[in-house]
């Protein structure tokens, strides 16, 4: 049976990209809501509304420093749609990476990463690292009080990075400070190189799905039938398409991106804060040596998450939610570990005197680098075993709970950085707030 | 028998496209670096830029005079010697601002102090101020804006005086 067969003319073509994607039959089982939240499918629409958008607004965005402020200004005053443009842009890039980020996560709480998946992990990975790209160029382009220094103090991060750092920075910059070039840089990552890869990634995203033979599916539910794409498949990625489109323009409509005054490179506001999705790191570096802050720890970090779904296991269960009743309990667990210490260890990093003033001179690798990082990781390994021998879980039950744990403090940290610091970055407890 | 030739070449093949490929991925980082980053300085005395920041009797002793602009501070000390600091915190890149009362350059953003010759008074900055080497000619201040020069800590060399 031809499956356009009770279209229009008209909607054909359309029909017929729409299907382009997908395979003709679906598992049923796959098209539980519970099972995937439609988090994949939401991240491929922000990002065309992305696009769409922007391109909208590079008619009248102007890549200098002397008019970008100003034709933000006009975009929001001048123009008849501008106003809902730039904000539906604004809105959506901070939704975009929510989802994608969550969409990571219900990929690993499902297990999906695994063989034979991991490939598609990967490139994963890499396309929620140019989520996260897109939204630091695009945070610099308009060019005000709040895009000038979160950029200057996220870059100057980079320099911390020893041999290469600042030589990387240069290149990012296109000299010394942002300025002019580092506008024009970022304007054409931002609108040229970083777009066409994300384009790239997801196309091959979607293939790498369809090849793995469609979504997770798990040992109970292997004999669920199979059911045509059309309707059963388009009908729900209609519907959740249109709320989704409906939930944007109603932040556009309703709250205004937020614009400061234009940048002004010789007065810096008190606090200076990289923007939110980096602050867990800028928060990170106030506890650590920039060494372990931007070297050590990031490096383990992405390693760990890039070779996740290499680990050998013989355990994998696939497509049930946090593997069994076990891992449930100790994923609640480790999370609530997870935040308790995150705390303790910035109240207790903040309470004890600075290691250099007792002991100055070049320790401070040692006495503000090492001592915590052991500190820290001999914490949680003395955790993970108390789990370990309560629950006796195996190996994928461990690596989930680590991984809660990590997320859990990344949180903290974000939290803490971006809600409890005030003037000069010292911590407000939260009753004063 | 054939067969094996046979496979033994084709991976050959193989690896050699692998391997060629990783080139042409290398030569296109390289060409992309080099595109983004800034013209080689390879002429210092094409490059050097020398700021003419006034005569030398324009900066009473002991004073502190800022250039928005360039983003650097000219700083006459008592002695009559002259020192150009910038004005980027070693921290994380904000701009400092002299603070008259505590004789320091505060900046804003996370709490760093600095004297007046550029040296750490207050973490979380990990070294001193950088410097632009000053040149006194004929009565004229210049400042080397080419030259941001980092350094740990304050040293006397760093001072420019008038003969
Ligand atoms: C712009 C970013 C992304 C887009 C547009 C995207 C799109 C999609 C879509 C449409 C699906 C199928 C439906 C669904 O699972 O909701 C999917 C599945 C998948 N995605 Fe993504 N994704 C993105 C980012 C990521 C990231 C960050 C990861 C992991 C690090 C990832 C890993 C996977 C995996 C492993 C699957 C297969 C899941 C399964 O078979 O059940 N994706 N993606
Ligand atoms: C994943 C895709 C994208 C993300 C996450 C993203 C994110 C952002 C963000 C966060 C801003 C700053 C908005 C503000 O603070 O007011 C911005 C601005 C901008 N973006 Fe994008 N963007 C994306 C794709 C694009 C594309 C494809 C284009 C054009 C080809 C584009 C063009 C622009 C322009 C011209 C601006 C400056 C005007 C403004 O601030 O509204 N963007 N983008
Ligand atoms: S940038 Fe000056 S203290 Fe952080």
């Amino acid at each position: 049976m031809n499956v356009n067969s009770d279209l229009g003319k008209h909607t054909r073509p359309i029909y017929n990209l729409i299907l382009h994607l997908h395979p003709k039959k679906v598992k049923a089982s796959t098209l539980r809501f519970k099972l995937s939240f439609g988090l994949g499918g939401m991240s491929a629409l922000l990002v065309v509304v992305q696009i769409f958008t922007g391109l909208l607004l590079k008619f009248h965005y102007v890549p200098n420093p002397e008019g970008a402020y100003n034709s933000i200004l006009a975009i929001n005053e001048n123009l008849l749609f501008g106003k809902l443009a730039h904000n539906i842009h604004y809105w959506s890039a901070i939704l975009l990476l929510w989802i994608t980020f969550l969409h990571m996560l219900r990929v690993f709480f499902t297990g999906a990463y695994r063989k034979p998946r991991q490939a598609t992990w990967t490139f994963g990975v890499l396309l929620l690292i140019l989520v996260v790209l897109s939204n630091f160029t695009g945070y610099l382009l308009p060019w005000d009080q709040l895009s000038y220094w979160a950029v200057t103090v996220s870059t100057s991060i980079l320099d911390y990075v020893p041999l290469i750092g600042s030589t990387a920075r240069e290149a990012l910059l296109g000299g010394q400070d942002v300025a002019g070039g580092t506008l024009s840089n970022f304007f054409n990552l931002h609108t040229g190189i970083i777009p066409l890869l994300l384009l790239a990634l997801m196309v091959h995203h979607f293939w790498q799905i369809r090849k793995a033979g469609g979504l997770i599916v798990s040992e109970e539910e292997k004999d669920s039938p199979l059911v045509d794409t059309q309707p059963n498949l388009v009908a729900r990625e209609l519907v959740v398409s249109l709320v989704l489109i409906a939930f944007i323009l109603l932040l556009g409509v309703l709250f205004d991106a937020p614009l400061r005054e234009r940048a002004n490179p010789f007065f810096s506001p008190n606090p200076a804060k990289a923007p939110w999705y980096f602050m867990g790191l800028q928060e990170l570096l106030i506890h650590f040596h920039p060494f372990f802050a931007v070297v050590v720890i990031p490096i383990i970090l992405f390693a760990g998450i890039f070779y996740l779904p290499y680990f050998k296991l013989k355990d994998g269960v696939q497509g049930i939610w946090f593997i069994s009743q076990k891992g449930r309990e100790t994923g609640k667990i480790s999370a609530i570990a997870g935040f308790i210490f995150t705390i303790i260890f910035i109240l207790l990093s903040e309470a004890l005197p600075d290691p250099e003033s007792i002991l100055p001179g070049n320790f401070s690798i040692i006495t503000t680098g090492l001592i915590p990082f052991i500190f820290v990781v001999v914490s949680i390994y003395f955790f993970m075993k108390i789990i370990q021998r309560k629950f006796s879980i195996n190996r994928s039950e461990y690596i989930q709970s680590l991984f809660i744990i990590l997320i859990a403090s990344y949180s903290v940290l974000s939290l803490v950085g971006i809600s409890f610091r005030g003037e000069g970055m010292s911590l407000i407890w939260p009753w004063l707030l | 028998m054939t067969n094996e030739i046979k496979t033994g070449r084709r991976s050959f093949i193989k690896r050699t496209w692998k391997w060629l490929g990783i080139a042409a991925l290398a030569e296109l980082t390289i060409f992309t670096f080099g595109m983004l980053r800034q013209g080689k300085k390879n002429d210092d005395k094409l490059n050097a830029n020398l700021m003419d920041a006034g005569g030398v009797e324009d900066f009473p002793i002991n004073s502190v005079t800022a250039d928005r602009v360039n983003r650097y501070f000219l700083i006459r000390l008592e002695d009559g010697g002259f020192l150009a600091l910038s004005i980027i915190c070693s921290h994380l890149g904000c701009s400092v601002l002299w603070n008259k009362e505590k004789e320091q350059f505060l900046c804003p953003c996370h709490s760093s102090a600095f004297d007046k010759f550029g040296d750490v008074m207050n973490s979380p900055a990990p070294r001193a101020l950088d410097y632009f080497p000053v040149i006194i000619e004929s009565g004229k201040v210049l400042v080397d804006l080419s030259k941001k020069i980092q350094r740990r800590g304050f040293d006397k060399k760093q001072i420019s005086y008038a003969i």
